[in-house]
């Protein structure tokens, strides 16, 4: 056999036809990309037949960069946070998504106008309201339980340890507010010198008791084996232990963090296409709603607010006490200021990991 | 004659053309990935080549009062083009590190720029953000924009450059590498140490065991060096953790209350316990190959001369292991000081090393020039100790077995 | 010799390493000051495990081993005082052979001065003054087995122990060295246990040779007995060539016996006394063995055929069979003697002292 007929051959099994590929979606694991996948994914493989393979991640930028920089972009589309969906669409890791090529709501309302504030980019829209919260196990205290943020940083009341997420981002709310900083007032706190240090302070006060965690999924699992005594952590995936596994968690709503996030398509997929369908699907109002029947996350267009799921599909445990978004849970709740970690991130996480290591 | 000197010179040619796939191997997978990481680490040139007249006039401006409008022309322009283009976010990423605050000044202003018809750029960029009317804004700029720069290298070791371009210390609450590197070549002779304190004994079993009996005992010491590296991690988590077998066993035996247990990992004992025991079979190796060519006559030779076993291991036994323990303290020692794996899933927060924090910097900062000028710092590190240990005990003396 | 009192003595001493098989067996020998004593036998036959015994590294599982009078078994060797010499040398290759020599005697707390002085003497006794500061891997073998001499006797012990010190030397510096330590053992006057099995190299070196065979001393006597006298049919065959017969006591009268060989008798010199009908080897060295022209000079006569010959310079070789046994004949080469072709018969004759009936080996059955 000639040897080129052997290169070619090879050549053609490297370059097969990438159409045929099936899309490569990035979700964050566990039950949030159960939710993910039942009441976005599979209805949209059912309807265009287009198939997707999920892959997970922990948030950031850093592989999407890696795979934009080196021209082998892997990852389709990538559902991330609204800080890492702005910062990637200004550093052109994204492609453009004009709001405008989105469906409009069910009323005829346009898409632009339909979003509720800051969680529209250039490059993609938050679908879901999430919040960081903190939670704990019923049983692990007696009469006395811990009912504001600022008990979970009260070691005196409630001895144990805390899990804590491994980063800046929420943890100096957290002690802002547990300080008695009112949440509307937190970051004008952070934006000096001497908010930054209280924070800091406030986080040195429980820092030997504290377990970090990485991802979504630790929290709940850190809780039910007793590692830690409470912890912040997505308020779905507690809701889900809660739910389906009948652990007897609790989450104190007080000083709950929320935040936004959607898909974003990496700049240079070759599914580009497919792509693009998969997010004006999951920009539907009533994709939206729907995963509010699979976890307590809430819809970011008004026209999808009256279509949240009334009770938790697979357990009929009614949504409205769980959602993030409900007004009871909402009295001392704060906004997550992306905008504010745009510009201070960077130089936040730098002294985190400077004080982490201290 | 001549003819046979051609045939030997071909013969060599064609011996040395079989490594060069060698040669182009360590090329294309070690070298140019130093050389792009070294020069990572000093060269920059992201926002001089998104904004190079903006660059070019901000050279020529004295720093102290506002530039002059024609750099805020300029300047407008170049950043509208640069949102054009989508490298806005990287230069709003660089000078952002010069000066926190700057990212959302940067896009903000373009984003607004590109909606404005006027005459007075100034205007309307101080218009569209405040910072513009501070010359620090500008002088942010104008440090941002030097292609070559010492800032990562000043940045590795907790240093900066002040508003006049001296060097000074960074601020308290900011200093980490320093210390961090403290810890991890302390940590690493830690290590070293124990490796030795551990492996020595039992390379010496080995060696002075029957044949059969030895290679059983050398297979225990490879079985863990085959496994994979994070079932051994794992394995350690599942021991010592708070509530791993150990501390059960200890508070079942009653020797240690429930609330008592103890912290022996996820903290700098962890990332000490895990490493050595991972790196254990780089010192035992090199160790008992050393350790294989001592005749066992030279112990009977010194006890049969009169001496003790105390001074025959000393002065008989032990200098003759020293090339086997120098190899496998340089082998342990470099490979701890760039260890990630094992501190990074066993280490809790006081026990990260270095490469903790460049791999941080890799993934989730993404401030690749500071990973880069840290990479350097360790890579001068180790150049360093295999010089000293060369001038000390000479590099050709080191047997690796 | 004989008027000097015994220094080393094994008395019934037995080992084995695994309990079951005796490495060494009821081992008597004593050393007498002074005595240049070799240990002579085949390799496994138990040599240097009696070296190990008595410099302390193994432990006899019977019996005991004095010396000077002393029983030594609680002794660890390192207060034994015994000089050793290994095989391979066995010297500290990471220090200089100054320091090796004076590595004994810093064991021994001796004073810096008198350790170089010391140094300094044992150099000179092995002719390697000037050597002392290279090391051992930039010496040659000779010069190295020179240093581990000297550093066993440097700290001026008593007693010294060579385990086949020359095995790795070739056979001109082997002679030569042989010599040396012959040299250096007279002038000190040290007692010395050498371990070879090598036999020429025990005949030149020794005052008396124990040929060890099955972990047992078959004879210990001087090189010259050996040789003449042997008693058993190993000894007389391990040392030397020798023609052995095999047969029975047909009749025995004094130190003299006829014994019946494949039908023919022999008449033999007795070594130990024996019963008629009993078994017997007769050993008879080639070169007493004459070619005799005329009958009746010699009491043993036979007529053979040659099988074959050998010229061998200073003597002539020749096969043949004696009595239905292999048998070789030397005849030194001497004008008169030559003309003997293969195939021609001749007429072969010994005398009876020169033919020795031997007592039974020890063997490793009982
Ligand atoms: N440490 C030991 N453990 C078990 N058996 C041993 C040991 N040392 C020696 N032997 C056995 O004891 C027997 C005698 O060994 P020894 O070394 O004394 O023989 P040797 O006469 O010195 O032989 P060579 O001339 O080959 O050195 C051999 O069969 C040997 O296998
Ligand atoms: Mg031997």
């Amino acid at each position: 056999m000639p040897r080129w007929f052997l290169l070619a051959a090879v050549a053609a099994a490297l370059a097969a036809p990438t159409d045929a590929d099936p899309l490569t979606v990035v979700s964050w694991g566990g039950s949030y990309e159960r939710a993910s996948k039942r009441a976005v994914m599979a209805p949209f493989t059912a309807k265009t037949g287009i198939e997707i393979q999920v892959e997970n991640y922990n948030g950031g930028l850093a592989q999407i960069r890696a795979q934009v920089e080196t021209d082998n972009v892997y990852w389709d589309v990538v559902d991330m946070d609204f800080a890492d969906m702005v910062r990637g669409c200004d550093e052109g890791l994204l492609e453009p998504i004009s709001v405008d090529a989105l469906p409009p709501a069910a009323d005829g309302a346009l898409a632009a106008a339909d979003y509720m504030p800051q969680t529209v980019t250039d490059c993609g829209q938050s679908q879901l309201f999430y919040s960081t919260v903190f939670a704990y196990k019923r049983d692990n205290f007696g009469a006395q339980v811990p009912t504001t943020i600022a008990d979970f940083f009260d070691l005196g009341k409630f001895p144990g340890r805390r899990g804590m997420r491994r980063k800046a981002f929420s943890n100096l709310e957290f002690a802002l507010m547990a300080d008695g900083v009112p949440p509307d007032h937190v970051y004008a706190a952070l934006d000096t010198e001497a908010g930054i240090e209280r924070a800091f302070r406030k986080l040195d006060s429980i820092k030997e008791e504290i377990v970090w965690w990485a991802a979504g999924a630790q929290p709940p699992q850190m809780l039910a084996d007793g590692e830690v005594a409470m912890s912040t952590a997505y308020n779905g995936r507690i809701f889900n232990a809660q739910v389906l596994e009948d652990q007897p968690f609790v989450v104190v709503w007080d000083g709950q963090l929320l935040d936004t996030g959607g898909f974003g398509i990496v700049a240079g997929t070759a599914n580009l296409e497919a792509a693009r369908q998969l997010v004006a699907y999951a920009a539907e109002s009533k994709t939206m709603a729907r995963v509010s029947q699979y976890i307590s996350y809430g819809p970011t267009r008004h026209s999808a607010r009256p279509l949240v799921a009334e009770r938790h599909l697979e357990t009929g445990t009614p949504m409205a006490p769980h959602m993030p978004t409900s007004a009871p849970n909402l009295v001392r709740a704060l906004h997550a200021d992306w905008e504010w970690w745009a510009d201070r991130g960077d130089e936040m996480n730098e002294r985190f990991a400077a004080w982490l290591a201290r | 004659m001549a003819g046979t000197v051609i045939a030997s010179r071909r013969a060599r040619l064609r011996a040395a053309a079989l490594t060069l796939p060698l040669i182009a191997f360590v090329g294309v997978t070690f070298i140019a990935p130093l050389l792009s990481m070294l020069t990572r680490s000093v060269y920059d040139p992201v926002v001089a080549d998104a904004l190079p007249k903006t660059i070019a006039l901000l050279r020529v401006w004295d720093g102290g009062q506002l530039p002059p409008d024609e750099t805020f022309e300029t300047a407008a322009a170049e950043l509208l083009a640069a949102r054009e283009e989508r490298t806005l976010g990287q230069v709003a990423t660089r000078v952002n590190r010069i000066e926190p605050g700057l990212r959302s000044v940067i896009t903000r202003t373009a984003r607004k720029l590109a909606r404005v018809e006027t005459d007075s750029w100034r205007e309307a960029m101080i218009e569209a953000a405040d910072a513009w009317a501070e010359p620090s804004t500008w002088r942010a700029f104008r440090r941002a924009g030097q292609s070559i720069t010492d800032q990562h290298y000043l940045h590795a070791v907790d240093l900066d450059r002040d508003g006049s371009g001296g060097v000074v210390a960074q601020p308290e609450s900011q200093r980490i590498y320093v210390s961090l590197l403290g810890r991890t070549l302390m940590l690493s002779v830690a290590i070293t140490a124990l490796c030795v304190l551990l492996g020595y004994p039992i390379a010496y079993l080995i060696a002075r065991a029957p044949p059969n009996k030895g290679n059983l005992l050398l297979l225990l010491v490879l079985i863990p060096f085959w496994t994979s590296l994070l079932v051994r991690t794992t394995s350690w988590i599942v021991l010592l953790q708070s509530q791993g077998v150990i501390n059960d066993t200890l508070v079942a035996l009653g020797l240690l209350g429930d609330d008592e247990r103890l912290s022996m990992i996820y903290n700098m004992n962890g990332t000490v316990v895990a490493m050595t025991h991972v790196l254990l079979p780089f010192m035992v190796l090199p160790l008992y190959s050393v350790m294989r060519t001592i005749p066992p006559q030279h112990m009977s030779a010194a006890a049969s001369l009169g001496a003790s076993f105390a001074r025959s291991f000393w002065r008989v036994y032990w200098p003759q292991t020293l090339p086997g323990i120098g190899a496998g303290s340089l082998l342990v020692f470099i490979l701890s000081i760039g260890y990630y794996i094992t501190p990074a899933l066993v280490g809790g927060r006081t026990g990260q090393l270095i490469s903790n924090m460049i791999a941080y910097h890799m993934q989730q900062s993404l401030n690749w020039s500071l990973a880069a000028a840290l990479g350097g710092i360790l890579l001068a590190c180790v150049v360093a100790l295999y010089l000293l240990y060369d001038r000390l005990v000479g590099v050709e003396r080191m047997k690796l077995g | 010799m004989a008027a000097q009192p015994a220094y080393v003595e094994f008395d019934a001493v037995s080992k084995s390493y695994d309990g079951v098989s005796q490495v060494v067996r009821d081992l008597h020998l004593t050393v007498r000051e002074g005595e240049f004593l070799t240990l002579l036998g085949p390799s496994g036959s138990g040599k240097t495990t009696c070296l190990m015994m008595l410099a302390g590294f193994e432990t006899p599982s019977g019996g005991a081993i004095r010396i000077g009078g002393r029983a030594v078994d609680d002794v660890p060797p390192r207060k034994r005082d015994i000089g050793m010499v290994f095989q391979n040398y066995a010297l500290f290759p990471h220090m200089t052979v100054g320091r090796n020599l004076a590595f004994p005697l810093q064991a021994r707390g001796m004073e810096k001065s008198a350790v170089a002085e010391r140094v300094q003497r044992a150099l000179q006794l092995v002719r390697l003054q000037g050597f002392e500061d290279r090391r051992p891997g930039q010496l040659s073998g000779g010069q190295q087995q020179r240093v581990a001499i000297a550093r066993a006797l440097v700290f001026e012990p008593d007693l010294v122990l060579m385990d086949e010190p020359l095995g790795a030397l070739d056979r001109r510096l082997r002679e030569e060295m042989q010599f040396e330590i012959r040299r250096i053992q007279r002038s000190l006057g040290v007692t010395v246990v050498y371990v070879t099995h090598d036999q020429t190299e025990a005949m030149a070196m020794s005052d008396r040779v124990a040929v060890f065979n099955h972990g047992r001393i078959q004879q210990v006597a001087p090189p010259e007995v050996l040789y003449e006298e042997p008693e058993r049919p190993f000894v007389a065959t391990f040392i030397g060539d020798n023609n052995l017969l095999h047969g029975r006591v047909h009749s025995v009268a004094e130190d003299i016996c006829e014994v019946a060989v494949d039908g023919q008798i022999v008449k033999a010199f007795l070594v130990a006394p024996l019963d008629v009908g009993q078994e017997v080897s007769l050993a008879i060295r080639p070169e007493r063995v004459s070619l005799a022209p005329d009958a009746g000079l010699y009491s043993n006569e036979f007529e053979v055929r040659i099988e074959d010959t050998t010229f061998l310079g200073d003597h002539l070789r020749m096969q043949t069979v004696v009595c239905g046994s292999e048998f070789v004949i030397k005849i030194p080469n001497i004008i008169g003697h030559g003309g003997v072709l293969p195939g021609d018969t001749v007429r072969i004759g010994w005398t009876t002292t020169d033919c020795r009936a031997l007592a039974p080996d020890l063997g490793p059955a009982d």
